[in-house]
């Protein structure tokens, strides 16, 4: 039987969820066994290959480009999990959302303090930027959620382990944090 | 506004306190005096109330900042308050709406350049019946359209007197034409029954009462089985009995007029047809309970009857129905004051009316204590609703048994109803307790009636098969207020103008109401927009059951009751709107983008 | 007659003094209910309703309910735990709870009682509200982004600290906590000692200069989950 999948990406993060996903050590071995790794930046493949049985969401939606690589995870990963305080509820890029778009760009592009000559980014190739922060969940459907800032390696792993032997995840009070 | 010398300002502040005496019990009548001298209650008059009264600011920016109508920021010299209700919706509030602002020049929520005119939105004003309709500066004005918006605007342009707009557009039925009120309100009381519009003679009760002991009193209105008119049906004696024996240096009697359940005017009608009954009600309580003092606490949005029900309190007063030695009763000295709200539904809750007329902010508070063990400044205080001490007056006056004899044999007695919404003849009805639903719906005029909803938004909304339920504690219990829902109208739509109410009249104290009522509020538009699930239904059933049981007071424990009500009875009204899919966000791009697009002058292209 | 009242929670056979509320006649048998509005030493009020249980079958608040002899209490139960998540998640919804920036993140009250109750996250829409920040005092700031409205600071100033320098203002939604002063913190006699700086649960009034001193991995609800102290006894 081929090894279920596996794909991972960061939408409005920092890479501190991947970091952590890289602290469960030479756990990783054992992973490798269980499964195989697709559209990843841990593995840098690029497009999916095929149908995941998982897709491991760092970061919340900032803009299009967010949108669009977070609708396509749900396309080909049967199960989606939002990692880290980013992807559930926006995490640091949302503490934005209360103030209109507009007076943010001003304020980084036009009328900072060090800003010389400033121009708002309209550059064809860039995303859009959305009007705010939004948690995966509000823009496709999330199966299960891993807290943290970033998750603590053991509860990924535990997690993780869980889902692929159809175990039920053994869940210590000491591995589920917000930060 | 802004030149007032702030030492005269200060002198007439001190000045205005006075008035009341500097009691800061009286905080509420003071930032009322304010705002109406000043249009409103400014940082700087803040400060001075708190100096003033010797509190801090924090409880009098509190206060100011609690009730509707009460602002820090200027409304007009002649303020327009625009009732939302969903029976003004259904009526033609848009249109309106519409109309003053256009006419005004300026939108809701905004003052005229000239600081003449403000819009405001406010929520139910008790003229269901004749709807839509607005109180301008503090006046009720009635049936509102397009046209009659449009020439109330030109005429307070023009200079004239709101009295006199009143006049020109001609005075109400009944007492609404009383010097004292000169109202353009309108009554529409229907059906005259025997215990609330019978005729009575002044005194007559009270006299009665006083030639018995208090506790036979108490005896006689345990014995009529009369259960509270305000909805929740607590057995009136019991209350009466439970105040007459706590402990306390002295008893107070409340009169809640506070009715703010929209669909509800049956106070008003009471007050402005019968309102010596209902003082009467209120003087013998106060002898049952052993109280020298009653209050009435009346809705500012009633605040037009006040001089004529001062007048009838003098004259009460004259005739020896009020004062010392009440209807020639040595030693029984009972006195009426009218406490007048500034703007909250929730001052309706006896304890939240209690904490208001105690000049702080309308919150409820924890129970135990029952205010009949301590109520006002501590001290045992029975609140009863209008009709409840109207009807204590003709029980003692005819008996209990005749009391009894008026109902069917479910519930006794009669019971007050205000029916709006789609029917031919809205207005009040005093009707026998225990009369179905199918029964009134013949009476008003409301042959194919989609939808009743019994008791206000914190009631139930039913359906044809229903109606035949019957209005009593047994089965269908209500405050009075019938709103009813013709098939023309979108259901759902009124479901998300209750629930909106709901959420502008949360106290915010207890998490469940504050914060609950906002998410339901949002999983409506949600399922409006298109974007609801079978999940976002039970959703919507599971919260709402959440917040009912969490809920610290009545309005938290009945606010999902549209929804959950509609959900039981209409269900498909629900399914019609939702997609099959389990999950759906809602979530839309382009919306997103928007902004950015506008600010970058690009469009969104995902090609 | 006796001084004691005889009471069950969850079955549990207790005794408690009179006068106790639930809650503390809970805690005295070693049995947690949490919570979180309310605080000893201060006047329970019954606004977060975290603690609601079900007294003789009827949902109540544990804080503001005086217990009575024979009564039957539910607290640890399904029903009313997912009732409690559900108001943990709403608080978190309705404010801006950045819990990887706070200096309270760890000590937190509000993140402890999630983490006790096993929330991964809120059920409710975020609301992102926009929600202003005291900084004019020079020790002491108010983030009302993190405020719960819970009034333990109202409170503590009040009856502990005798000083009318916090209150309400608002309603519903609206509802914030304000220093009683036009020039805000700055304005009122509020010192880091304060009992009334002590009682925010959250990290909502922050004394200054002094955040991030305990490394992650030690601060108080970092091992020992929220409650603990009372059921080992130890509270």
């Amino acid at each position: 039987m081929p090894k279920p999948k596996i794909a991972t990406c960061s939408l409005a993060g920092c890479f501190g969820c991947h970091m952590s996903v890289l602290d469960i050590d030479e756990r990783i071995l054992k992973l490798a066994e269980l499964v195989e790794f697709d559209k990843s930046p841990i593995n840098d493949i690029k497009n999916f290959t095929g149908e995941c049985l998982v897709g491991l969401i760092e970061g919340g939606c900032c803009n299009s480009e967010n949108v669009e690589v977070l609708r396509s995870f749900r396309k080909n990963c049967k199960i989606l999990i939002s990692v880290g305080e980013c992807a559930i509820m926006g995490g640091l890029p949302s503490m934005r959302n209360g103030i209109p778009l507009k007076e943010c760009l001003d304020e980084a592009y036009l009328n900072g303090p060090s800003v010389v000559d400033g121009q708002i980014p309209n550059d064809p190739e860039l995303p859009l930027i959305l009007d705010r922060v939004y948690p995966c969940h509000e823009v496709v459907k999330i199966d299960y959620f891993l807290p943290g800032c970033p998750p603590r390696a053991d509860l990924i792993w535990n997690a993780l382990v869980a889902l692929l032997t159809g175990q039920p995840a053994d869940l210590p009070y000491e591995v589920i944090k917000y930060d | 506004m802004q030149d007032l010398d702030p030492k005269v300002l200060a002198g007439e502040i001190k000045a205005i306190a006075e008035t009341e005496d500097n009691k800061r019990t009286r905080l509420i009548n003071v930032v009322r005096k304010v705002q109406s001298a000043y249009g409103r209650v400014s940082e700087q008059m803040i400060d001075m109330i708190a100096q003033t009264l010797e509190i801090s600011r924090i409880e009098v920016e509190g206060v100011v900042s609690f009730y509707h109508f009460l602002s820090e920021k200027s409304t007009g010299r002649v303020p327009i308050y625009l009732n939302n209700s969903a029976v003004s919706e259904m009526m033609g509030f848009e249109e309106v709406k519409k109309a003053f602002e256009e006419s005004a020049g300026i939108a809701f929520g905004q003052v005229t350049a000239d600081g003449l005119i403000s819009l405001s939105e406010t929520s139910c004003i008790g003229m269901s019946d004749q709807e839509p309709a607005a109180l301008i500066a503090g006046k009720p004005f009635v049936n509102l359209n397009a046209a009659k918006a449009r020439k109330i605007v030109a005429g307070i342009k023009a200079g004239k007197s709101v009295q006199a707009l009143v006049d020109e557009m001609g005075l109400g039925d009944g007492n609404n034409a009383h010097p004292l009120i000169r109202s353009m309100v309108n009554n529409n009381l229907r059906k005259k029954g025997p215990v609330l519009f019978g005729a009575m003679a002044k005194g007559a009760a009270l006299r009665k009462a006083v030639a018995m002991t208090p506790q036979e009193v108490i005896e006689q209105v345990k014995a009529a089985k009369l259960r509270g008119r305000g909805g929740a049906g607590f057995p009136t004696g019991m209350k009466w009995e439970f105040c007459s024996r706590s402990k306390g240096s002295r008893r107070y009697v409340f009169c809640n007029a506070d009715e703010g359940e929209p669909g509800t005017f049956t106070d008003r009608v009471l007050l402005t047809e019968n309102p010596d009954l209902v003082f009467e009600g209120m003087t013998l309580a106060g002898y049952a309970i052993g109280s020298p003092k009653g209050i009435l606490y009346l809705r500012q949005e009633y605040q037009y009857l006040q001089p004529f029900l001062e007048d009838v309190l003098a004259q009460r007063r004259k005739e020896g129905l009020l004062g010392k030695d009440v209807a020639g009763k040595a030693g029984f000295d009972f006195e009426i004051r009218i406490q007048i709200g500034a703007g909250a539904y929730i001052c309706g809750e006896e304890s939240a009316l209690i904490n208001s007329t105690e000049g702080k902010r309308g919150e409820p508070r924890d129970r135990p204590p029952f205010p009949v063990q301590e109520g006002y400044k501590g001290q045992p205080t029975l609140v009863n609703n209008v009709e409840t001490l109207a009807a204590c007056a003709r029980i003692v006056e005819m008996g209990p048994q005749w009391f009894i004899d008026q109902g069917t044999n479910v519930s006794s007695g009669t019971k007050l109803l205000s029916i709006s919404g789609d029917c031919k003849r809205p207005g009040v009805y005093e009707l026998p307790m225990g009369i179905t639903i199918r029964m009134i719906l013949s009476i008003v005029g409301a042959d194919d009636a989609l939808a009743v909803q019994v008791g206000g938004p914190s009631g139930s909304c039913i359906g044809d098969k229903d109606f035949d339920r019957k209005i009593c504690f047994d089965d269908m219990p209500t405050g009075g207020a019938l709103m009813i829902i013709g098939p023309q109208r979108d259901l759902l739509k009124v479901v998300h103008n209750f629930m909106r109410f709901f959420v502008e009249e949360s106290c915010g104290w207890c998490v469940p109401c504050r914060v609950g009522n906002q998410m339901l509020e949002s999983k409506l538009r949600k399922i409006f927009e298109g974007h609801g699930t079978r999940k976002d239904l039970d959703d919507l059933a599971d919260w709402g059951r959440i917040i009912k049981s969490a809920s610290r007071c009545g309005l938290g424990q009945t606010s999902p009751n549209p929804i959950l009500t509609t959900l039981t009875n209409f269900r498909s009204r629900y399914e019609e709107l939702i997609k099959e899919d389990e999950y759906l966000t809602g979530f839309d791009l382009e919306a997103a983008v928007a902004d950015a697009c506008d600010a970058t002058g690009r469009t969104l292209n995902l090609a | 007659m006796s001084d004691k009242l005889g009471f069950t929670i969850d079955g549990k056979e207790c005794e408690a003094d009179k006068g106790r509320s639930i809650l503390e006649a809970a805690a005295d048998n070693g049995v947690y209910i949490p919570h979180l509005c309310f605080m000893k030493k201060l006047r329970p009020v019954g606004s977060c309703r975290v603690c609601t249980i079900k007294a003789n079958g009827r949902n109540a608040a544990a804080c503001t309910t005086p217990l009575a002899d024979g009564m039957v209490i539910e607290n640890n139960t399904d029903e009313l735990n997912d009732l409690r998540r559900a108001i943990i998640e709403m608080l978190f919804a309705e404010g801006n709870h950045f819990c990887p920036s706070c200096e309270r993140s760890g000590s937190c009250e509000l993140q402890a009682l999630a983490y006790r109750l096993n929330i991964m996250a809120p059920r409710f829409p975020y609301m992102f509200p926009l929600r202003k920040l005291d900084a004019t005092h020079k020790s002491i700031f108010i983030d009302g982004n993190r405020c719960i409205q819970c009034g333990r600071c109202v409170r503590a100033a009040s009856e502990l600290d005798g000083k009318e320098i916090l209150g309400f203002i608002g309603r519903g939604g609206k509802v914030r906590v304000k220093a009683s002063s036009t020039r805000g913190l700055a304005g009122v006699d509020i010192s880091p000692n304060d009992e009334c700086v002590k009682a925010c649960p959250v990290g909502s009034i922050i004394v200054k200069e002094t955040a991030y001193r305990v490394p992650i991995g030690q601060r108080q609800y970092d091992a020992t989950p929220i409650g603990a102290d009372v059921e080992s006894g130890k509270a």
